[in-house]
């Protein structure tokens, strides 16, 4: 095998054991002794809790113990903490509220965590909890962050007046005023971008043990980054020393953000294992996922754009409120402000930008990274007013974005992000190509005599991911590095095991990886094995979200560099010859010039072997590790064109065609990519057309808390997707890929959008456009013209 | 889930001596909406009666009449060869009921005992104006359902079988709920010996009768007949996911489009 493989649609080495039924998720474990534990949740948005009494869910058949808040409290530990400072543009710290892992005295949102019940038996330990009294007080809640900062709204914490945790600015506010000052040419669009419940297909769980031989702790839990959940446990929540904590992820069946976090639940089982001297398990059923899961976006936007005369863009001011929730999730900080801000410049030159963003609290599930994690807000922010500003302006929409494209690179724009490479004009003209957009106006002349809407939307999109340059974050308050791990095991026989702190929970590591290493060695994809997920073996690593395994692969290639060089010296002693003459090509190290080689495998015995080569100047051995720190985010950008069909009766909108051109860098696997942006457009198409959290404004009650009013977006929701790939390969990394795995969900919401819009010829349309509010729409409309 | 104690008689008369000798018994019959009802707790019944043990489903067609066993699953209705031949509208709106899992497991009787508002079935019943039999009497479909969850069944009575009389020609046209699937408006439009029937479902408390639209396609059995008639949203459901008015408009644009398959 050679290098070719690399870029080639090998079929995914992890499916065999996925579609068998032989995966192995946390729920599939089961420790020896294990109890059952069950969370006692609020029923109320918020109250004050006067009184707690278990006495009564004590004595319930099969209970092994329960304990409260008043016990984490009595032993210390710490809070759930939020890991990114974000200061305000008064130069003061962020407001944040304290997250007990069980609550003191109030519970801050429906489904806020009060008691662990642990019985031998799952439905025991759910009895028992109906017997527990608590004694609350009701008191108002706020939902809606339009209303969270006003004077009289329920307040969540004493430590953030107003329920304001912070506002945060990023640009320069005095250019921005001068552009709009000279302007020729003002847009202005109200934007709301809609709560999302992640539903990942594998529930939250964990199961927490306690060795009192060792005094160690093990978790096993649904997480995408292993050894975070190990940091924050052990330095922020104080359960135990980092090397007395092991923590492993097992299979995992989808994240998309909502595993990055640290929960309570995983906290409170590993700590109560000890208390109750067995492995305590948790699994949430579907309905505590909707509860408290943390939820995704959430943002309310208003957003200017300045123009001159010739329809260039001068500025772009943006005023956001984003909802954080209850309590501050892990990540939360950073969503609507260094991944949003950033990225508001889009494809375009502008020269001045500013963006406000105020965080509030509400009475609600805490918000943090969802699947593009403020990429996709701003995202829609600049795709719609864009998509507006040609409208507004009479201009062709594709013409107009054409004309403010950034051509030169690098690009540096002026919210932080210097943008390394990009063709967008390719990519553009690729998607109108695939989409036959030039053909559109015949096919909505069709539909028309059909009695039917059809729309066109573009969004030509930028992201910055591949997270993250660690001193860039640094900077901007985060409080971890964002560099990624690699171990590359040969083996006397000279197979492969690669220790990665990357995690794969469904984007198919195990064969991406793999196709890196045996293309780079010239071995067999089947000799090597990818390994993720358990602190106990893998060296430290920060885990796999913002689209990052081109991070881990960069750390795995690093290794595989230092692993050849170490062969060459080996090799060069068993060939007499010098190490200077050692070529390596199609897994052979041949002396050059002559026909003297050794296979891979033949090397990788004579380092175990140690025989032909002196061990004072070279060790025995075949093993190298890499950590790699990004020198710049990767920054796929590409072009979807949405096309839609609305009937005016029902106000059903359907996706007709759906194309996406994206330029990835070079890919390693197109099959495992084309997947990554089916499964995000489909996430894009839901946040526009279908899904919504929406919490009842008086009582605070989760009203989406099911599938019977959550609208997952289902396979025939969604149309065949015509998919393109563009290469401008990037600079920033020896393999010169760019992540993949949010695209889809942080490009589609403004296609869909400008495309609903244009159908309808509105202006403005607030996801998701259901049938309901799009004929709502249009019988407003009729109304209002006749 | 609570504990409860389950049984699975062999026949009607057992079923009904174990109804009448538990306290707080509930049929089973598919339990596509009882089971998840108990698995959230929202229910506490101390015996579960399993129907699924006694011979009662199947398919009969005669004499312009198709009879069909309170025991039938979904899946068996939309796949008969024989109901497709007698009342094609009938197949069709099994065949949409819920996903295929719960076609396999639901049943007739089930479902019209249960009458929830969004169901699909009682609109059949109700539009062909079909006849309920049950273990002591039978119940015509328009003295049946008699409000949200309610039924004309009394306490332990058990549905047997239901006759739904051939129509001329009939259809049903759903409007499904985004999110699950039920109906949120789904009408069935008959023409029968007995005149022209309009059922709707989804949209009120309990499956009802449009007699507007009757008597205007009794007039004039065409799409237009019925599309300017406005139904008032008074009487309508409003959720997240359609408000009263949204529905009352989807009543009509479903009639005139089931009206216009079969016209």
């Amino acid at each position: 095998m050679t290098a070719s493989i690399i870029g080639t649609s090998v079929r995914r080495k992890e499916d065999h054991r996925f579609i068998t039924g032989q995966g192995r998720y946390t729920d599939d474990i089961n420790r020896p002794g294990q109890a059952h534990a069950y969370f006692l949740r609020s029923p109320h948005a918020h109250a004050k809790i006067k009184s707690i009494d278990t006495a009564a869910a004590k004595a319930a058949k099969g209970v092994v113990g329960i304990f409260t808040g008043a016990d984490i409290a009595a032993d210390k530990l710490g809070p759930l903490t939020c890991g990114w400072m974000v200061t305000s543009k008064d130069g003061s710290p962020m407001k944040m509220g304290a997250h007990p892992v069980l609550a003191g005295d109030r519970v801050r949102y429906v489904g806020d965590h009060i008691a662990i019940v642990i019985a031998e038996t799952h439905a025991q330990a759910k009895d028992a909890a109906e017997l527990i009294a608590v004694d609350y007080e009701e008191l108002p809640a706020v939902v809606d962050p339009a209303h969270a900062a006003d004077a009289g709204a329920a307040q969540l914490h004493p430590e953030a007046p107003r329920n304001t945790i912070y506002q945060w600015e990023l640009g320069n506010k005095p250019e921005t005023e001068a552009a709009f000052k000279k302007a020729a040419t003002k847009v202005s669009l109200n934007l709301t971008n809609n709560r999302l419940i992640p539903n990942a297909m594998e529930p939250r769980a964990a199961i927490g043990e306690y060795d009192d031989g060792t005094g160690g702790y093990t978790l096993y839990v649904t997480s995408q980054n292993p050894h975070v959940a190990r940091l924050v446990i052990s330095a922020f929540i104080g359960l135990a020393p980092e090397h007395k904590l092991r923590v492993v992820a097992p299979d995992v069946g989808g994240g998309f953000g909502s595993k990055i976090f640290i929960y309570a639940e995983e906290v409170v089982c590993t700590w109560a294992a000890k208390k109750v001297k067995r492995p305590v398990k948790w699994a949430a059923e579907r309905s505590e996922s909707f509860l408290s899961d943390a939820h995704g976006r959430d943002h309310i936007t208003h957003a200017e754009l300045a123009l001159d005369a010739d329809a260039r863009i001068l500025g772009l001011h943006v005023k956001t409120t984003a909802n954080l929730g209850a309590y501050m999730s892990t990540f939360s900080s950073s969503v609507p402000t260094y991944l949003y801000g950033t990225l508001l410049s889009g494809q375009y030159n502008i020269p001045a930008i500013h963006v406000e963003v105020d965080a509030v609290y509400t009475n609600t599930a805490p918000v943090d990274a969802y699947r593009g994690a403020g990429r996709p807000e701003a995202t829609f922010v600049i795709e719609r007013i864009v998509e507006e500003a040609a409208r507004q302006l009479k201009l062709d929409p594709v013409e107009f974005r054409r004309k403010n494209f950034v051509r030169t690179f690098p690009h540096q724009t002026p919210v932080i992000m210097a943008y390394d490479i990009g063709d967008y004009d390719a990519s553009l003209d690729a998607a109108m190509k695939l989409a036959n957009a030039k053909d559109f106006p015949a096919r909505r002349a069709e539909a028309k005599a059909r009695g039917k809407l059809r729309g066109l939307g573009y969004s030509t999109y930028i992201e910055a991911c591949g997270l993250a340059p660690s001193a860039a974050v640094g900077s901007l308050g985060a409080g971890v590095g964002l560099w990624e791990s690699a171990e590359v095991r040969v083996t006397p026989t000279g197979s492969v095991e690669v220790f990665t702190g990357a995690h794969s929970h469904g984007q198919g590591h195990e064969t991406t990886f793999a196709q890196v290493v045996a293309g780079r060695l010239g071995i067999p994809l089947e000799n090597v094995e990818i390994i993720h997920g358990d602190t106990n073996s893998v060296q430290f690593g920060m885990g796999t979200y913002g689209s990052r395994a081109a991070v881990g692969l960069t750390a795995v290639s690093r290794a595989l560099d230092k692993i050849e060089a170490k062969a060459k010296k080996i090799a060069a002693h068993v060939l007499e010859a010098s190490a200077a003459d050692i070529v390596f090509e199609n897994g052979e190290f041949k002396v050059a010039g002559t026909d003297r080689k050794l296979a891979f495998h033949e090397v990788a015995l004579n380092a175990y072997v140690a025989h032909k080569f002196p061990t004072s100047e070279i060790e025995p051995g075949l093993k190298e590790g890499a950590f790699h720190d990004p020198t710049n985010f990767t920054f796929p950008a590409g072009c979807h064109i949405c096309e839609v069909e609305i009937d005016p009766e029902t106000g059903v909108t359907k996706v007709v065609n759906f194309t996406a051109v994206d330029d990835f860098g070079n890919v390693i696997n197109p099959m495992v990519v084309e997947g990554q942006v089916h499964g995000g457009v489909a996430q894009g198409i839901g946040q526009a057309l279908l899904e919504h959290g929406v919490y009842d404004k008086e009582s605070g009650q989760l009203i989406t808390g099911s599938y019977m009013d959550y609208t997952m977006p289902r396979a025939d929701d969604l149309p065949t997707y015509k998919l393109g790939f563009t290469v401008t390969p990037c600079p920033s990394n020896p393999l010169g890929m760019k992540g993949c795995g949010e695209a889809g969900a942080i490009a589609s919401p403004a296609a869909v959008i400008n495309a609903v819009t244009d159908a309808l010829g509105v202006k403005e349309f607030d996801m998701p456009a259901t049938p309901q509010r799009v004929w709502a729409t249009i019988n407003r409309n009729r109304a209002a013209a006749e | 889930m609570y504990q409860f104690q389950y049984f699975r008689p062999k026949s009607l008369d057992e079923a009904r001596k174990l109804y009448e000798n538990n306290g707080d018994a509930k049929f089973l019959a598919g339990g596509q909406t009882l089971i998840p009802t108990l698995k959230q707790r929202l229910a506490q019944p101390t015996a579960l009666i399993d129907l699924g043990g006694i011979a009662m489903s199947g398919i009969k067609v005669a004499g312009g009449v198709v009879t069909i066993g309170a025991g039938t699953k979904h899946f068996d209705v939309a796949s008969s060869a024989d109901v497709k031949g007698a009342i094609p509208a009938l197949s069709h709106l099994a065949s949409h009921i819920g996903d295929p899992a719960v076609r396999h497991m639901g049943t007739l009787g089930g479902s019209i005992a249960n009458n929830d508002p969004a169901a699909d079935y009682p609109a059949a019943v109700l539009g062909l104006g079909a006849t309920i039999k049950t273990t002591s009497r039978t119940i015509s479909a328009d003295d049946f359902f008699t409000g949200m969850f309610e039924t004309a069944l009394e306490e332990g009575e058990i549905i047997t079988e239901v006759s739904f009389p051939v129509p001329e020609k009939a259809a049903y046209m759903k409007f499904p709920n985004p999110a699950s699937r039920y109906a949120m408006v789904g009408v069935f439009v008959a023409k029968t010996k007995g005149g022209v029937r309009v059922a709707v479902t989804g949209a009120a408390s309990s499956v009802f009768r449009e007699s507007a639209m009757e008597a205007a396609l009794t007039k004039s059995f065409t799409p237009d007949a019925v599309a300017g008639i406005k139904v008032s949203p008074g009487n309508m459901n409003s959720d997240l996911h359609g408000t009263a008015e949204y529905r009352a408009h989807l009543v009509t644009v479903m009639a005139k489009r089931a009206v216009a398959t079969i016209a």
